[in-house]
């Protein structure tokens, strides 16, 4: 399935170049040592602005689900039903995706292992999905 | 400066009403002519004309009072147009009541209008946003929400409900009878949308949205348009109506538009708002006669119960179970149908507070809920985001 990404901006390149790799990495903090999601020109933690971009492991664990029976955005028509979830990544942060690859949408739940898995986003990059670890 | 309650508590009351919905929830009339009524129609319920304004609220893009203001040839000396999504207007409340209890405005209109139905304009296609954005600094939630196609914004209360379910083992028949309680009372409200008695099973035969969440579980699309006067308690003795005082009020927001960013997906900022709220009234839940409470989907309100302390954390599915929201129950809550089945434009917080009105007036006909002193109207905006509750009580309340 081809994605379809309306824009990315300045501040989440390092994000982004990496997908074209199809390596996750988040923001950390060089002064509280804590990871952010979405990409900011601070930490949102302790607003310092000492800040490195680290590949992460790509795991998470499902914090909610979603099964969505029509199409939230027209280019999705064909995958109806999919999930929309939110998942809490090993290093902390939590990011929106979808969990991908179950014969049945229904039989991911909340608490599943999840691993990083990655979905054509066009210009080379890729958009983060996940499959069941 | 201490803080201190009795800056605000029962110095200023609403002293007039409005709303404008139909059954068929297409109202025919533009969103400026309506607001131009709306504002009318509460002055004239509370004996004021527009000359009497000099405190101007309300929502939309573009500086929305001033627009309202120069159309009525007005100069307020207090505007507000602060956005806080479906519970703008109880926001609305807690500014105007602070601004008069210090004498900066006397008469504050707040007014509302919208017809997504008469502009046949969905609310579930989020690319519709496209057009705003700058492609290389979207906002966040196109960038990072947006891509994986979440129905909008039935998909953030979705998600919501699908933790509530794996932590508490809440049930769709559990949030289905907050439902059906809420269309009880829309049978007894002939401007309701949807006024013909529904079951736990029909919510759950509804076409799934977005899982857990049935059509059912999610709130109408319709035209509607509302407006509230606002003066000190000295002048609203004065008045038509029987006044409605400003007991308590409290806002609080923890995230904005992305359902990722909230901190727990299972509490909102109601716990802060509903809070301070009580405090400055000087009520505990019990002394609440009715409850009016934001009802975009029936996760919404389990929520609501929560958070505001009617029962505790994860067991509002338990505490809704035996009808108790309806009519006749412990805990009348959404009189008028609410946004699951009266009317929903979009933004609901303004028939939060007509209705809590009404109630505490007595003068909400075949719905009326006896001997009500005092009424709680809690607006919710966003996506979970922000929370603004009101305690509106009687003269008796006080």
């Amino acid at each position: 399935m081809s994605r379809m990404l309306m824009g990315t901006s300045q501040v989440a390149e390092p994000f982004w170049e990496g997908t074209k790799e199809k390596v996750l990495r988040l923001q950390f903090c060089k002064d509280c040592g804590k990871a952010h999601h979405y990409p900011r020109n601070f930490c949102p933690h302790c607003h310092g602005e000492n800040l490195e971009w680290k590949d992460t492991s790509g795991e998470g664990t499902i914090y909610a689900i979603t099964v969505c029976y029509k199409p939230g955005l027209p280019t999705m028509a064909a995958s109806v039903p999919y999930t929309v979830a939110l998942v809490d990544l090993a290093e902390g942060p939590r990011m929106m995706t979808n969990v991908v690859g179950c014969e049945d949408p229904t039989s991911a739940k909340v608490g599943d292992k999840v691993k990083v898995a990655w979905e054509d986003a066009g210009g080379e990059k890729n958009l983060p999905v996940f499959e069941l670890a | 400066m201490a803080y201190d309650p009795s800056y605000i508590r029962g110095k200023v009351a609403i002293v007039g009403a409005i709303d404008a919905v139909s059954p068929t929830g297409v109202l025919g009339v533009s969103e400026r002519d309506l607001e131009v009524q709306m504002i009318k129609g509460a002055l004239d319920n509370a004996g004021l004309s527009v000359s009497d304004v000099d405190g101007l609220f309300g929502t939309g893009m573009m500086m929305p009072t001033m627009e309202m203001a120069e159309h009525l040839g007005i100069t307020p000396r207090f505007t507000d147009s602060t956005m806080t999504g479906g519970s703008s207007f109880e926001v609305h409340v807690q500014h105007a009541s602070m601004a008069i209890a210090l004498g900066m405005c006397e008469v504050a209109v707040i007014y509302f209008a919208s017809t997504p139905r008469a502009k046949g304009k969905g609310l579930g296609d989020m690319s519709s946003m496209m057009g705003m954005m700058d492609p290389k600094n979207p906002m966040p939630m196109i960038e990072w929400e947006i891509p994986y196609a979440p129905i909008m914004p039935a998909g953030a209360y979705a998600l919501a409900a699908s933790r509530h379910m794996a932590l508490y083992g809440t049930t769709s028949e559990q949030l289905a009878q907050i439902a059906v309680s809420t269309r009880e009372w829309a049978s007894r409200n002939p401007n309701a949308r949807y006024q013909d008695s529904i079951t736990v099973e029909d919510v759950l035969n509804s076409p799934k949205v977005s899982s857990p969440l049935h059509r059912l579980d999610c709130c109408l699309v319709t035209d509607g348009a509302g407006a509230v006067v606002l003066t000190s308690a000295e002048r609203a003795k004065d008045l038509k109506q029987k006044p409605v005082y400003v007991m308590g009020c409290g806002t609080a927001h923890d995230h904005s538009m992305m359902i990722s960013e909230m901190p727990d997906i299972v509490t909102t900022p109601g716990v802060i708002s509903g809070r301070d709220a009580f405090k400055m009234a000087g009520i505990t839940n019990k002394d609440v006669d009715i409850l009016e409470t934001y009802d975009s989907f029936t996760i919404t309100v389990a929520l609501a119960l929560e958070d505001l302390g009617f029962c505790e954390k994860g067991e509002a599915g338990a505490f809704v179970a035996d009808g108790k929201l309806g009519p006749g129950g412990a805990l009348p809550t959404n009189t008028n149908g609410g946004g699951l089945s009266y009317t929903h434009p979009g933004m609901y917080g303004m028939f939060l507070l007509v209705e809590a009105v009404r109630q505490v007036q007595g003068q909400a006909s075949d719905r009326q809920v006896d001997d009500v002193n005092i009424a709680v109207a809690h607006g919710c905006g966003g996506v979970l985001s922000c929370t603004s509750t009101l305690v509106l009580g009687s003269e008796d309340a006080l």
